[in-house]
């Protein structure tokens, strides 16, 4: 066999081999640790807790910001006139059925993205880099063009949702605004972080 | 006796346990330059000089600063009013940022323009591209630190880059972040990044990058090699001890360098927004977006780039696409002859065109978004790429000038019959005098 001098080399070569091996192994478990502590920690992830907001104070038209687990939540009431323009975008917009499920719960899958069809609750955070899009309810500004029927516009990379934040097309956004679970507690109270059963 | 380099007395006694005289020979006092270097190999050392400055003026910030959410902008501004010349430290250290990547811009440019990047100097390249990378990391990690707007949102959009790969790419932000949102962690972890890991790696491939160069030996504006003559000490004829020759050089470079500097520190620190961006003295509001984000400057080319593709997944491809091409430029430029002065008009015409497309890419990554600024910058996206991509098939069977063989210099000699002007190869120059003698 392979032996030079009394040496056997095919032992030596296993020996080798099989010390690196069990080597690599230990150190993908020492890796383990460093790897796993950059996840969220206990308390990054216990601070995700459900945040009720009081509406009754927010007039047609208007938005209220609210922080959930360090994000800002948008409330909007919306006006008959801006729920009426919604159905007339779908031909404009990537996802305009709301079919990508990741968005939205399932209770938020129709035309208006919400539970009550004037209460739009939202994620406000843009899907392409995480800027946070500005509310922009005006018709037709100058720096949007004429067909603008109010929505979200992300100054960031110019990416343009609308009403119902869904995402138009030829932006650089890939998907429409995140819904977050929500419930309705009564006339004047959201509770956002909590999902609500089905209607 | 380990000792070979005849020394004797302390230098002797430390020569037989450390190699003390052969690193200063080997790096230094004997290490052979060609004698031809240029304006353009000042940005090597400069960058050194930077590299120094950043360091121990990030110590000394280190020891005011707070890596809290909640402490990290009041401390910074505590650093800048009432810590004895903090402010000083502070601007030393947000403009040798960016002056770091004006030297290094230019120390690539110079290795575009005379061929650095070829056989043998690949790797002393490849080294360099992978130094290009740990600053970029170490001034993205550095621009959370300050804890204000942009650099809150600047960090938001970076890390967001990271979503857009498929499958992974949600869990890898928050793995990143340590958090569902830029956040406390996010800093601390940052700071630890900034101060500890990347300069430790830093340093590593500055030793890394200057030893492969003097393994191989400086190129120089000819593109000659000067290896191939050498004398029968094993030195190349034509060259040059770098010491004292080229530090006492660089010491001129180093000091006009220092002037602008100085005039940018003391006059113009924020440099009207480029250098310290304006929403940065707003305290970070993960609320609320500034109207207009941007990069800070020396980032505007690529981020210019991902914005011209309408597409998350593609756009992020293409940005990262922009920064590994240039690894890959060894291997892409089919030209044998190294510099410029000797390639053809096509080469000329195409290094042209990528510096321009690398600027006018930079001043619109630094503007807000417009549909005529988009088409710009994805006609000069076009442009950047094909610099690299088509450069195999422009460069092969490139028509080329003769190349010289070795480092020449013109002397002028006058006697009764007029002026005579010579081409003397750089190491014959002595002798050429001492027969004319």
């Amino acid at each position: 066999m392979s032996t030079v001098d009394g040496v056997d080399l095919r032992k030596r070569r296993f020996l080798t081999t099989t010390a690196t091996v069990v080597g690599a192994v230990g150190i993908a478990f020492v890796l383990t640790p460093f790897i796993k502590s950059w996840s969220p920690s206990e308390r990054a992830q216990a601070a995700g807790a459900p945040v009720e907001v009081d509406i009754s104070k927010l007039e047609t038209g208007a938005l209220l910001t609210v922080e959930w687990r360090g994000k800002p939540v948008w409330l909007v009431r919306r006006t008959q006139q801006m729920l009426a323009d919604l159905p007339a975008l779908n031909g404009q917009l990537r996802d305009p059925q709301s079919e990508v499920e990741s968005q939205q719960p399932a209770y938020a899958r129709n035309i208006n993205r919400s539970l009550k069809p004037e209460l739009l609750v939202m994620v406000g955070i843009c899907t392409h880099l995480g800027c946070s899009p500005a509310f922009r309810p005006d018709r037709a500004p100058a720096d949007l063009g004429p067909d603008w029927k109010g929505g979200f516009f992300c100054p960031c990379h110019g990416s343009r949702f609308d009403l119902a934040g869904r995402v138009f097309k030829g932006v650089p956004a890939p998907a429409n605004l995140v819904v977050p679970p929500y419930k309705i507690l009564g006339d004047t109270r959201v509770l956002v972080g909590v999902d609500s059963e089905a209607a | 006796m380990a000792n070979t380099q005849g020394t004797t007395g302390l230098r002797g006694w430390i020569d037989e346990r450390f190699p003390l005289t052969q690193l200063w020979r080997e790096h230094l006092g004997e290490y052979f330059a060609p004698p031809n270097f240029n304006f353009f190999y000042i940005f090597g050392v400069l960058s050194l000089v930077v590299l120094v400055n950043q360091l121990l003026t990030g110590i000394w910030l280190t020891m005011n600063y707070k890596p809290s959410a909640i402490e990290a902008f009041a401390s910074v501004e505590y650093i800048m009013r009432d810590v004895n010349w903090g402010w000083l430290i502070r601007y030393m250290h947000s403009t040798g940022a960016s002056a770091f990547f004006i030297v290094v811009y230019l120390h690539m440019f110079r290795g575009l323009l005379y061929g650095s990047y070829k056989k043998p100097r690949e790797l002393v390249w490849l080294i360099g591209m992978l130094i290009f990378l740990c600053l970029m990391a170490e001034s993205f990690f550095g621009y959370l630190l300050p804890w204000g707007q942009m650099s809150y949102w600047g960090a938001q959009v970076i890390i967001s880059l990271f979503g857009a790969i498929p499958g992974i790419g949600e869990d890898l932000t928050l793995w990143i972040r340590g958090d569902y949102v830029v956040s406390d962690a996010t800093l601390n972890r940052f700071f630890a990044l900034h101060v500890v890991a990347v300069p430790i790696a830093l340093l590593g491939l500055v030793v890394a990058h200057i030893l492969a160069l003097h393994h191989v030996g400086s190129n120089n504006p000819e593109g000659v090699e000067i290896k191939k003559y050498m004398n029968d000490k094993g030195q190349p004829i034509d060259g040059i001890p770098f010491h004292p020759y080229y530090t006492v050089k660089d010491l001129v470079g180093i000091i006009i360098f220092l002037f602008f500097f100085s005039i940018v520190v003391f006059f113009m620190p924020e440099m009207g927004g480029y250098f310290l961006e304006h929403p940065n003295f707003e305290p970070a509001d993960p609320m609320k977006t500034p109207i207009h984000i941007a990069p800070v400057w020396y980032f505007t080319p690529y981020y210019a780039i991902l914005r011209a593709v309408p597409d998350k997944l593609l756009g992020v491809i293409a940005m990262g696409g922009s920064i590994a091409v240039l690894f890959l430029l060894p291997w892409l430029d089919r030209c044998p002859v190294k510099s410029i002065r000797y390639r053809s008009f096509t080469w000329k015409v195409a290094l042209t065109l990528f510096a321009i497309s690398f600027l006018v890419l930079g001043y619109l990554g630094a503007l807000p978004p417009s549909t005529g600024r988009t088409t710009v910058a994805q006609i000069f996206s076009v442009v950047y790429f094909g610099f690299f991509l088509a450069m195999p098939f422009y460069t092969k069977g490139e028509k080329t000038k003769p190349v010289p063989d070795r480092v020449v210099f013109t002397t002028v000699t006058v006697d009764n019959a007029g002026e005579a002007k010579s081409a003397v190869p750089f190491g014959e120059v002595d002798k050429a005098r001492m027969t004319a003698k």
